[in-house]
């Protein structure tokens, strides 16, 4: 911690009891969550200061229908499917991709959208299925080896459209009205991609301070006290405190290529439900590199598991430690929820980064775990 | 993790692929997302893709701070990596 960061602390500590109530700030994407817990920062902020984690982790948000349909495309003999690591472990209804490819099932884990399709063109007698998952920053990529596949006619590719949109789902959490917050601590790396402005809608409708920010400790720092000062004044805008890598437009070459190969469609979010042009979906033009048109998967109906509470934890309305299976039934060598599933997931980061007491009457000894292989 | 990306320098291009140097890992990576990044510019780099340009010590200062992190996240699950582009012969 340098002196400036320590300075950011203390007038965060001085904003914080100057608006002398309690304040929730939601951070709405997993690399914010785990850098707060990383960095320290998180253990440094007041305790009338709450950082909620929000649904910013891509496999967490991922819908249970989508899921099945990874797993069923996993049973056709025919198919590779190429996914980022994430993804392997999610549990379906019928297992997840690791176990399924423990039993034969043709897995390949990719580190990105490109490796999909260099190996859709080295097995041109297979089909090649990738996993499109995640926000906008990672969506570019998806529709560039699309565009790429198009162009080459490489005809056993396709891909199984997963990715999502921040902000619809940030307007869907403030219209709900459940989670009382005060303000976004916005994705700096999405943000690279949709623009600062991308944001306005949110400031503008329901007067909420949005405030972009990057992932090293200090930009985690000025930007919660960006909030705050904010929040001191009866403030609501919009700020950005990562001017070095965010502009208010965002990327000109992805938002063309992303407009040209997707459309907004309606998605389903994990324990959201569906949230209107919430996804992207392939646009008529690329629809033949959908893999739910072109399998003719049927996309079954969502259901989580019982007791599982990642629903309430993405929503901010629960904590991990809230979670009747939390480090009991559920933990990273055996997820039981999503969010303990992905690295980014918020039960994976208290898991590995905050210890919380056992509940009243379930007592004993934590059990020790193994090391968490992330 | 899924939504970091990493300063890389570019030092090569071949039409819509580049070579980035980061921190002494060479990647090929696609720079369709940034078209005027040329041999020299910094970009950011995510799931094998350039995703913006940035300055110099702005992407040190990143690579300063994953460092003294102790783990620099780009190999930690893979999830933002482009493909290796070979042993590193040269400085860059």
């Amino acid at each position: 911690m340098t002196e400036s960061e320590s300075t950011l602390i203390d007038q965060i500590r001085a904003l914080t009891r100057r608006i002398g109530r309690r304040v929730q700030y939601m951070e709405v994407c997993g690399t914010h969550t785990v850098c707060l817990f990383r960095s320290g920062v998180r253990s440094l902020l007041p305790p009338e200061l709450r950082m909620i984690s929000g649904p910013g982790c891509p496999v967490c948000v991922t819908a249970q229908r989508h899921i099945d349909a990874a797993l069923e495309l996993a049973t056709d003999r025919r198919v590779i499917i190429a996914t980022y690591g994430d993804m392997l472990r999610v549990p379906g209804r019928r297992g997840s991709l690791e176990s399924m490819r423990a039993a034969g099932a043709r897995v390949e884990v990719v580190m990105s959208a490109r490796d999909a399709l260099a190996l859709a063109r080295s097995h041109p007698a297979e089909e090649v299925v990738f996993l499109a998952v995640g926000f906008e920053t990672t969506a570019p990529a998806t529709a560039a080896v699309v565009a790429e596949a198009d162009r080459d006619a490489v005809g056993n590719f396709s891909v199984l459209m997963c990715h999502k949109r921040i902000v619809p789902a940030m307007l869907a959490l403030l219209g709900d009205g459940r989670s009382a917050l005060d303000g976004f601590l916005c994705p700096g790396h999405v943000s690279v991609i949709i623009g600062s402005s991308a944001y306005r809608p949110v400031v503008a409708r329901h007067r909420v301070p949005c405030v972009v920010a990057g992932f090293e400790p200090r930009q985690l720092l000025l930007g919660i006290r960006r909030l705050l000062q904010q929040t001191a004044s009866g403030l609501a805008r919009l700020d950005n405190v990562y001017p070095v890598c965010v502009s208010p437009a965002g990327n000109g070459a992805a938002l063309k290529l992303m407009r040209e190969v997707f459309r907004h469609e309606d998605a389903a979010w994990r324990a959201l439900g569906v949230i209107g042009a919430s996804g992207f979906a392939l646009s008529e033009r690329y629809a033949s590199f959908d893999a739910v048109r072109r399998f003719g998967i049927v996309l079954g109906c969502d259901e989580d598991h019982p007791g599982c509470l990642c629903g309430e934890v993405i929503q901010g309305l629960a904590e991990p430690g809230d979670c009747p299976l939390f480090d009991r039934a559920c933990t990273p060598m055996r997820p039981v929820g999503p969010c303990m599933v992905s690295s980014e997931g918020t039960c994976a980061a208290w898991h590995r980064y905050r210890r919380t007491p056992p509940r009243p009457g379930r007592g004993g000894r934590r059990r020790k775990e193994p090391s968490c292989p992330w | 993790m899924m939504c970091l990306a990493v300063p890389g320098k570019l030092i090569e291009c071949h039409e819509d692929l580049a070579t980035v140097d980061l921190q002494g890992n060479r990647l090929r990576i696609s720079r369709v997302l940034v078209p005027d990044a040329r041999p020299g510019d910094w970009v950011l780099v995510h799931a094998g893709f350039g995703i913006a340009r940035i300055e110099e010590q702005d992407a040190l200062e990143t690579w300063s701070y994953l460092q003294s992190a102790g783990e620099a996240p780009i190999f930690e699950d893979g999830a933002m990596n482009g493909e290796p582009a070979g042993p590193r012969e040269h400085s860059p």
